[in-house]
This record gives C-alpha cells, sequence and structure tokens, in this order.
C-alpha cells in the first residue's frame, strides 16, 4: 500500500492534474470535463482519508527544488492531525461543489475551464494545508487568489463580475505585499525556506525577538487579506458576483479560512504584538460584518458578510492563543457555511433572482433544502446541539476576560438576528414574486450534497467529546515528529501540555444561550407585526450605513486607488515630457547646432577671408606665446 | 567546433535565404525555418556536452567549451568563444525565440508578404550577433557582435514596422548607438590598462590588475551603455516607440533577448572585468532599478495602447533583473538569471499575442479593444495566461526573479536596501494592477465593435506551434526553476568570489 510518505504530496498533485488535463479539453467536452472534475475531488477525498487512515505520527518530506545561493527551496509535507482534518474538509467541500456545479451550470456553456479551474483550486488550497515550505505555500497561496480571479469573473452575463474578480485581486495582493516580505524576512534569517527549520530557529532564539515580531506583523497583511479582516475585507461581498458553488468553496470554506489555518501553523512567529494586532482586528471585524449582514437584501451577500463576521471568530480565538477552537470552529463553519451557500444557490435557481425582497414561503416547495438550511442557520447562530454551538462556545468560552468576549457576545446577538431574518423572509410567509410562488425543489445533484452537508453542520460539534479531539488540533509535541520536521531543536527542552478541553459545561454558557435567544426572538417579534415587510426596516436611518458596510470602500476608493491612479497618470506625462523629452532635446539641439555651424560654413567671402585672418592672428599670438615660454 | 557551427549555421543561413529570388518568398522562408531549426538543435546539444562544472581554482570563468583562434593581434580582438552555465539559458533562448518567430513568419509577414524571405534572413543575422554577444569571450569581439544586432534591428523596424516606423528605428539606433560609443571607450579604456581583452584573464584576476579609480571608470562607461540597452531608467525611453512600431516578430526578438544583451553584459563583462568598480557604483544601480520598477509600472497603470504598456513592463520587469544583478549576491544575480530568461519567454510570447490581436482588430488602443472573450476566447486564454505569468504569479516563471531579487535586496541588508527590497515588492503589487486592468479592458466586458467584427477568431495551426513552446516554458520554469539555475550556481559563486562588498 502506499505509505504516507507518498500519500502526502499526493494529495495536491491529483488535483492538479486533473486541472492541467481539463485546461486542454474543448468546451464541447462537457461530460468528460464532469467526470474529471468530480472524480479528482473524490479521489483527493480517498486520499485525505486513507492519510487518516494511515496516520500514526506527524511526519514531514522534502526534495529540494532548487538553491538561490545558499537558501534552498524545497518541495515537501508537514502533516500533522490538524493538517489531515482541514484536508478532509477541503476535500468533503470541493466534492459536494463539484458535484452540485454540474447540475447548477447545466446550461452554462462555459462548464469545462470552470471544472479545471476547481480543481486547480482545490491543488492549490490542499499545497497551502500540506506544505513544508514556505515559498510553496506561498505558491499555493497565491494560486488560490488567481483562481478566485478567474472563478469570479466566469458569468459573463454579469457586468459587475470583472470589477469584483480584479477587486478580489488586488485586495489580497496588497495584503500579500507584506505576506511575501514576511516569508523573505524568515528565511533569510532562518537560512532557509522549511517551515521545520523556520520554526527550530525561533525556537533556539537564532531569531531575534524583532526579526519575529516584525515577520509576524508581516505575515498578518497577507492574512488579513486573505481571510477578509478589517481593513482587508472589502473584496469579499463584492466577490459575490460569482457563481453560487464558488462561493461556497472558496469564500466561505476554504480560501478565506487559509490565512487563519497559516497563523496556527506558523503560530510561534505570531506570539506577541501580531496576536495582538490580530485580536483588535478580529474585535472590529466581528461586528462590522455582523451589523453590515443586518441590512443587506441579497441573500448571498448577507451569507458574505457572515462569513467575515465568523472568520473573526477565528481569529479573535488565535488572538488569545486558544489554536484548538479556531480550527474546531474553521472545520465546523466550513460545513454551516457551504451548506448554506449551496442551499442559497438552489433558492436562487428556483426563484431567479438573489434578493428576499422576491422570495417568502419557499419551505413548502423545498423541502430538503428548507430543512436543511434551517440546520445550518441553527449551526450559524450557535443553537445547541448543532455543530456551530460547541464551537463558537469553545471559542467564547476561551476569550473569557478580554474585549473579544464583549465582542463576541454582542455578535452572537446580532448573527441570530439576521440569521433568523433570512430565515424568515426566505422560507415562510407569502411569496413575493411569481417565482416564489410555485418553487421546485432543486434537482438531486444540488438537494443532496446540501442535505448530505447537513450532516457535519449537525453532528461534527460532538467530536469535541471525544477525548484526544482538541489535543489533536493543536501543534504536535517535538517528541512525536519523525525525524527532523518537529520545528524545534534537538535536546530542547520538554514540552509538556496540559489536555485541550473544548467543551465547556457551565453555568457561562447561559450567556451565549441568552444573547441567542435575545437576538432570534427580536428578529421574530419584528417580523411576525408584519411578515411581508422587510425586519431590517427596524433599524432605520442606520439601515443604508450597514448596508454599505459603514460606506468602507467608498474610504479605501477615495484613499487608495484614486491617488494611485492619479499618480500614475502624474507619473506617465512626468515621463513622457521630461524624461523623453531631454532625449529629444538632445536631437533637436544637435539639429540646431548643426544649423548653426552650416550656416557659418555658408558665410559669404568678406566675411570668411575675416575669419581666416583672425585664426591666423590667434595661431600667431599662441605660437609668439607658447614659444616664448619654451 | 559547436560554437562556431552555432554562429555559423545563421549566418550562411541568412545569406542563402536573402539571395532567393522574390518569386521562392515562401519557400525561402521555409529554408530560414530550418535553418533556425538546425541552429536550435545545435545549441541544445551544446549544453549535453560539458565538461567539468566546477570552476578551475582560480578561474572566476570557466567555460564548458572554448575555442580561441588569434583574429587581429594588433586590436587584441581573438575569435575566442564559450559558454558556461551563465550564458547557456540565453543561448537556448535565443536560439528558439528565432524559430518561433521564422514559423511565425511562415504564417504571416507584415506589408504585402513579398520581401518576407529578408524579415526572415535578417532575423538570423540578428541571432547571429545575440548569440555571438552571449558567446564571447574576448571584449573587442562582444563589441563586435554587440554592433551587429543595431543596424539589422534598426532594418527590421523600418522596413516593416508600423505607422511611424522610421522615427522609431531612428531613434533606437541612435540611442543605442550612443551606448555603444560608450561601450567602445570602456573596452579600449580596460585593454589599454589591462593589456588584455581576454575575458577568462580579466575575470580571474578580478580586474586584471588594475587601479580601483580605473576599474570605477571602466563599470561607469559599461554600466551606462548596458543600461541603455537593459534598459534602465531613465535610459529608457527609446524602447516604447521601437516596440509599438516593430513588426511582431521583431518586437518578440527585441523584447525576448536584444535587452538581455544588456544585462548580460552587466554580468560578464561589467562585474566580471571591474568587481570594484561594481562594488562602488552598486547602490546607484539598485535606487535606478528600483525607480524602473515603479516607474514602469505606474506609467503602466496609465497607459492607453496595448504594445506600449507591454513595453513599459518590460522596463518594469528589467528593473527586477537590474536589482538582482545590483545586490551583487549569490541570490540576486542567481534571481537576474532566471528573471532574465523568464521575461524572454513571457514577454515573448505577450508580444506574439499582441501582434495577433493588433493583425485581427486592426488597432492597439485599449480603448477600443473590449471583450475578447466573447469572439476568440482561444486568443483571450493564451492571453490571459501571459498575463498573470508576467505579473509573477508563484508557480509561473515569473515569479522566481522577482520574488528573490526582493529576498536578495532584504539579505544585503542596511537601511538602503531594505527600502529598496520593499519598494520592490510594492513594485509587484502594482504589476498585478496594471495586467489585470489590461486583461479588464481587452478580454472582459461587451464585445467591441473592433473585437466582434474580427476575421479569424479560432487560432492557426502556425500561431498554436509557435506559442505552445512558451506557454509549456512558462509553467515548466516556474515548477522547476532548477531548469535555468541549476547550471548557474557554480559559475555565479565563482564569478562572485572576486567581488568583495
Amino acid at each position: 500500500m502506499i505509505s504516507v510518505d507518498v500519500l502526502g504530496p499526493l494529495l495536491p498533485a491529483v488535483p492538479f492534474a486533473c486541472a492541467l488535463v481539463g485546461l486542454l479539453l474543448p468546451l464541447r467536452a462537457r461530460r468528460p470535463a464532469a467526470v474529471l472534475a468530480v472524480g479528482g475531488a473524490a479521489v483527493a477525498l480517498l486520499i485525505g482519508i486513507a492519510l487518516a487512515l494511515r496516520f500514526r505520527q506527524p511526519f514531514g518530506t522534502s526534495v529540494e527544488l532548487v538553491d538561490f545561493g545558499g537558501l534552498p527551496v524545497t518541495f515537501g509535507v508537514r502533516v500533522d492531525w490538524a493538517a489531515v482534518y482541514v484536508a478532509l474538509a477541503v476535500g468533503v467541500v470541493a466534492l459536494a461543489v463539484q458535484a452540485y456545479s454540474v447540475s447548477y451550470l447545466a446550461d452554462d456553456d462555459r462548464y469545462v475551464p470552470y471544472a479545471a479551474q476547481v480543481s486547480l483550486f482545490t491543488a492549490a488550497m490542499l499545497l497551502v494545508v500540506v506544505s513544508g515550505d514556505l515559498i510553496v505555500l506561498l505558491v499555493g497561496w497565491e494560486v488560490m487568489g488567481i483562481c478566485s480571479y478567474l472563478l469570479i469573473g466566469h458569468d459573463r452575463t454579469l457586468p459587475e463580475a470583472p470589477g469584483a474578480a480584479v477587486k478580489a485581486f488586488l485586495v489580497t495582493r496588497v495584503g500579500d505585499v507584506g505576506f511575501l516580505l514576511g516569508i523573505a524576512l524568515l528565511g533569510i534569517e532562518a537560512g532557509s525556506f522549511r517551515i521545520a527549520d523556520v520554526l527550530g530557529a525561533i525556537a533556539t532564539g537564532d531569531l531575534s525577538g524583532v526579526v519575529v515580531t516584525t515577520a509576524g506583523l508581516l505575515l498578518l497583511a497577507g492574512v488579513a487579506g486573505k481571510s477578509a479582516q478589517f481593513p482587508l475585507h472589502t473584496w469579499l461581498p463584492d466577490a459575490m458576483a460569482g457563481p453560487t458553488p464558488i462561493s461556497a468553496l472558496i469564500h466561505a470554506a476554504t480560501m478565506v479560512a487559509a490565512g487563519i489555518y497559516v497563523v496556527t501553523r506558523l503560530m510561534p512567529v505570531f506570539a506577541g504584538t501580531p496576536l495582538t494586532v490580530l485580536g483588535v482586528m478580529a474585535a472590529i471585524t466581528m461586528l462590522l460584518g455582523a451589523l453590515a449582514a443586518t441590512a443587506q437584501d441579497d441573500i448571498k451577500r448577507v451569507l458574505a458578510w457572515s462569513t467575515v463576521s465568523q472568520l473573526a471568530y477565528m481569529a479573535g480565538a488565535l488572538a488569545v492563543g486558544a489554536v484548538a477552537p479556531a480550527l474546531f470552529h474553521l472545520l465546523t463553519h466550513a460545513a454551516f457555511k457551504a451548506l448554506l451557500f449551496l442551499g442559497a444557490g438552489s433558492v436562487i435557481h428556483a426563484v431567479g433572482s438573489n434578493l428576499m425582497s422576491r422570495m417568502g414561503g419557499l419551505r413548502r416547495g423545498m423541502p430538503v433544502t428548507f430543512w436543511s438550511m434551517t440546520i445550518g442557520l441553527g449551526a450559524l447562530m450557535g443553537l445547541p446541539p448543532l455543530a456551530g454551538f460547541w464551537s463558537k462556545d469553545a471559542i467564547l468560552a476561551s476569550t473569557e476576560g478580554h474585549l473579544l468576549y464583549a465582542s463576541g457576545l454582542a455578535t452572537v446577538v446580532v448573527t441570530a438576528w439576521y440569521a433568523t431574518r433570512l430565515w424568515l423572509r426566505t422560507f415562510f410567509g407569502a411569496p413575493r414574486s411569481d417565482a416564489a410562488a410555485h418553487p421546485h425543489e432543486a434537482p438531486p445533484l444540488m438537494s443532496v450534497p446540501v442535505a448530505l452537508l447537513a450532516v457535519p453542520s449537525a453532528l461534527l460539534g460532538f467530536a469535541a467529546f471525544r477525548s484526544g479531539f482538541g489535543d489533536r488540533l493543536v501543534m504536535p509535541l517535538p517528541a512525536e515528529w519523525v525525524g527532523e520536521y518537529s520545528g524545534t531543536a534537538a535536546g530542547g527542552p520538554a514540552v509538556v501540555r496540559e489536555a485541550v478541553e473544548l467543551v465547556h459545561v457551565g453555568p457561562a454558557l447561559a450567556w451565549p444561550l441568552l444573547c441567542l435567544a435575545a437576538g432570534s426572538l427580536g428578529a421574530w417579534l419584528v417580523w411576525r407585526r408584519d411578515r411581508a415587510a422587510d425586519p431590517a426596516r427596524v433599524l432605520g436611518p442606520v439601515r443604508p450605513v450597514f448596508a454599505n458596510a459603514f460606506y468602507l470602500d467608498a474610504v479605501q476608493d477615495a484613499l487608495v486607488v484614486r491617488p494611485a491612479l492619479g499618480f500614475a497618470r502624474a507619473v506617465r506625462r512626468a515621463d513622457e515630457s521630461i524624461v523623453d523629452g531631454a532625449v529629444e532635446g538632445t536631437g533637436r539641439g544637435t539639429l540646431s547646432l548643426g544649423g548653426v555651424l552650416a550656416a557659418a560654413h555658408r558665410s559669404g567671402l568678406p566675411r570668411a577671408a575675416t575669419a581666416v585672418l583672425a585664426g591666423a592672428l590667434l595661431i600667431g599670438l599662441a605660437a609668439a606665446a607658447l614659444g616664448g615660454l619654451a | 567546433m559547436m560554437l562556431v557551427a552555432l554562429l555559423a549555421v545563421p549566418a550562411l543561413g541568412a545569406v542563402l535565404v536573402a539571395l532567393l529570388p522574390a518569386r521562392l518568398d515562401r519557400p525561402a522562408r521555409a529554408l530560414g525555418t530550418v535553418v533556425a531549426a538546425a541552429a536550435f538543435a545545435v545549441s541544445v546539444a551544446l549544453g549535453l556536452d560539458r565538461g567539468p562544472l566546477l570552476p578551475a581554482a582560480g578561474q572566476a570563468l570557466t567555460p564548458w567549451q572554448q575555442y580561441k583562434v588569434s583574429w587581429v593581434p594588433g586590436l587584441n580582438l581573438d575569435f575566442h568563444l564559450g559558454v558556461d552555465g551563465i550564458s547557456y539559458p540565453l543561448v537556448v533562448l535565443t536560439t528558439l525565440l528565432t524559430l518561433l518567430c521564422c514559423v511565425y513568419s511562415m504564417w504571416t509577414v507584415p506589408g504585402d508578404g513579398a520581401r518576407g524571405r529578408l524579415l526572415v534572413a535578417l532575423l538570423l543575422v540578428i541571432e547571429v550577433g545575440i548569440l555571438g554577444t552571449f558567446l564571447a569571450l574576448d571584449l573587442v569581439l562582444f563589441f563586435v557582435f554587440f554592433e551587429v544586432v543595431l543596424l539589422p534591428m534598426y532594418a527590421v523596424i523600418a522596413g516593416w514596422g508600423g505607422e511611424d516606423r522610421r522615427r522609431a528605428a531612428r531613434k533606437f539606433v541612435l540611442y543605442t548607438l550612443f551606448g555603444s560609443v560608450l561601450l567602445l571607450v570602456g573596452v579600449f579604456v580596460v585593454v589599454s590598462a589591462a593589456g588584455t581583452a581576454d575575458l577568462v584573464t580579466l575575470s580571474a584576476t578580478g580586474g586584471g590588475g588594475m587601479a580601483r579609480a580605473t576599474q570605477l571608470a571602466a563599470f561607469i562607461l559599461f554600466a551606462v551603455a548596458f543600461a541603455v540597452k537593459s534598459p534602465l531608467w531613465p535610459l529608457h525611453t527609446w524602447l516604447p516607440d521601437a516596440h509599438t512600431e516593430a513588426p511582431t516578430v521583431g518586437s518578440v526578438i527585441l523584447a525576448g533577448v536584444l535587452l538581455k544583451m544588456g544585462t548580460y553584459g552587466l554580468i560578464r563583462v561589467a562585474i566580471g572585468v571591474a568587481p570594484e568598480g561594481a562594488v562602488a557604483v552598486a547602490p546607484v544601480l539598485g535606487v535606478l532599478a528600483v525607480a524602473a520598477i515603479l516607474v514602469g509600472s505606474l506609467v503602466c497603470l496609465a497607459q492607453s495602447e496595448l504594445k506600449r504598456l507591454i513595453a513599459y513592463s518590460s522596463v518594469g520587469h528589467m528593473g527586477f533583473v537590474l536589482l538582482g544583478i545590483a545586490t551583487l549576491s549569490t541570490v540576486g544575480l542567481q534571481a537576474a538569471l532566471i528573471g532574465n530568461i523568464a521575461h524572454g519567454i513571457i514577454t515573448g510570447l505577450l508580444f506574439f499575442l499582441a501582434g495577433a490581436i493588433k493583425d485581427r482588430t486592426h488597432t492597439g488602443l485599449l480603448a477600443e479593444l473590449g471583450g475578447l472573450r466573447e469572439t476568440a476566447p482561444g486568443l483571450a486564454g493564451v492571453l490571459g495566461f501571459a498575463a498573470i505569468a508576467s505579473l509573477g504569479l508563484p508557480g509561473l516563471a515569473g515569479f522566481w526573479g522577482e520574488a528573490f531579487a526582493v529576498v536578495a535586496s532584504l539579505q544585503r541588508g542596511g537601511t538602503l536596501w531594505t527600502v529598496l527590497g520593499v519598494l520592490a515588492a510594492v513594485g509587484g503589487a502594482l504589476t498585478a494592477a496594471y495586467f489585470m486592468r489590461l486583461l479588464r479592458r481587452v478580454t472582459h466586458g461587451p464585445a467591441a465593435p473592433a473585437v466582434a467584427t474580427t476575421a479569424a477568431p479560432r487560432l492557426s495551426t502556425y500561431e498554436l506551434v509557435s506559442w505552445a513552446p512558451l506557454v509549456v516554458l512558462a509553467l515548466a520554469v516556474g515548477l522547476l526553476p532548477a531548469l535555468v539555475l541549476g547550471l548557474s550556481a557554480d559559475p555565479v559563486t565563482a564569478l562572485l568570489a572576486e567581488v568583495s562588498p
């Protein structure tokens, strides 16, 4: 049987091969493309399962790719239980999305490149998950970004899609400037780009505190961009212009979670000031995202802002050093957010519009979707005993005593409010459009993945009760690693860790439940008064502010985009008129000098004779003077 | 002998192709393609027969193969050719791009097409000049081959170019001649001070025993000359006009390999022959390189014409290469070498695509293009790939040069180099911005009138054949940079051993 050393690198390699083949297929080869896409995702999931079953000890592999003058770049994996679990989550969601897309894009003539790009994305995400080298991780990180760009711009009938794609790529690219600088700094100081070597250098103190903190802050820029944390969050709601399965895969379950994941992989780098900064960003983003979600009419935008807010929960947990709760929430969020997006896709497919003001009363015609989304929304709110309750509770328990706790509780209220609002507006009440009056359940290829995702959304929380699960989510102890991949120096101090407890059943549990009840009840009461109207009307004058997310988009446009474009135009003018002007000026100057000399040569006899005589006089004087000196 | 064959084959081929009569124009172009293919085969074979890779003790420059014959002793001019890990990738790139250009010329030649064989002949002559520059191990011979390239390139632009071609060709030839004059003076200085023009001897002794002041003067002369060629801001203004007006194959060769003569000259001649001068001038070079990155990117962000935008993007990319060279470290030079090759591959592909778009839509203005993916999805797809490769996406060839130029600059340490590294990284983000803008204007959105009425939306076989190798190489070099850098590590280390900052 294949050893884990091969299974690890195979994880990203298989979807990558499927992507390469898929990109070369002609547009009419729908069937082969679908088989390749779904098959590739299925094989990746199977490899992940095989890896999980054969996993004994955390391990790593590395093969040198190239040596840049003493700075080697290696291709290899660094696999521990956290990597395995996240890889499994990616595989499950990718498979669900690929299967769903076959039906969702049934009448799209560019399905073939779409499927290949989704496979490429899956390969890149898996590369980020298992990579053991920082440069190779950067490769996966950026390829995910470009796939996001390509897929957001997929729908040619949406005029706002190309702009949204460019915005998504550029905002994350700005963050990635810091990410590259952080990686460069770590690699230079540690002498290697391997994660194990970098962590080892930090453990032995080879890397000074200043270097580590600077690198951590720089890496944080990339994390903030990818995981849509304030102030680099502005791209995510606009990215909803992409097809809904993409929103489920990239912008909910996987790519945006990659930032959180990278922080957990490189936790020692972020210790100290970077985590404080992350905490502040998380506290702001949590409420920002939740409040913005309360005022959206577009169902996908509600979910997008919800994602921003939930990612902030994970970031908040990391900021207090609680890695296990953060990863636990990452896993449950992947399940229920993918479920919600795919379910929203079924709803949009049935109604023909993204807007909740055109929905209503859909629960009768779409029972499977209704029940699945109910579970998903319950998990999002944190309703016990669904998965989201356990993971959110783990995070809140870990942040007790911090500002993040208050922020988290406030967000629970708002989350419950907007989740209930979405549930009621979409599935209850009278239909508000013709299409909503005659809904049909989504075809099986769409409804089955949604229903299947309801299972982990409901039950994944109980994994927290399994002993050792929490421990598995934290970075393994040095003694557990095979070979030299532990990331500490040999013979370093023995690290003893207490067991990680994810479940906290106690009186503190009352607070989140009260907040949940308050938010949910509030939304229901407002809705009950007028079932056709939008509960968001109670926001009154604040509604446009929330709907535009505090006008941060406009701020970004004014502070960054316009000045950059204006500066570019000025530089272009300067380059053409000044720099090139100098060059052209030499040409013109030479021509005019030539003209002057030519005119001098054409002078008439009297002037020429005068010149000859004057020249002779000068030469005679010079000869006399020099002769006198000699 | 293979070295001489590498130069002789295209030279003889050029003569033969040019002598064929006008009625045999198509067969003449085919003959030219065969000659270019033969040259490519010889260049690949050159890499298979390598002697010891490790530099001999005390020798900074150890060619795998050498060929030395005394030519004009009075001018210190020996016909001394050789290839090592630094020049070999460039040699293969040159023969490959010339071959692809000849294949493309069989498909289409601008103008009436009756003089296509002359264009192919000129391409082969240019190839001889460029290959000679990369293979020359004698300073005066280097200068001779450096000059050989100028007039044929002028003829290509002036004969087959766009509307404003004569002015652009004039500007190109006069500006680069100015650089060549400085190069000649520099060669003079070195030969008279060191007494020899042999690059192997000069590199081995770290400057042939020249005084520091002489080395400084020589380096500055060389640097300005190669800066005009590279081009380095602010000596770059010949490039946009030349590229915009040149025919497609002219632009491909110009961007793909001609610019590399400048950066190669900086590494081989300027640093190899005057290392102390290099150490002194390196900070200035670094600052100008970063200025080139930023200015190039900002101008591209405000550009309105397709070929001009790609031309300014070359200024930006060469800025990264020159930054790598300016750090005078192994990481930096390795980054510069792979950046060179990557730029040649990717920008060559971009100019092929720009030519294809202009041929189909008869316009290069971004305002008049749009929605290419609606009518010509294959072309739009390859353009997207090339643009994404050019913005330095990790996983494709352009990434390594850009990222590791930044790494090298940070590794140098000190305030200046750290700031330069950070600014270069910001330049990377700007590069992404303008390429995204380009793609949005050209490929996305509704189909503009010029694009909707395009005559030939599908890619022809010739186009696929000439572009496929570049697409494959952009991916291959991106995933396996050792393809380019595996051979150059030792020569670079040996070269830098003579440089002591």
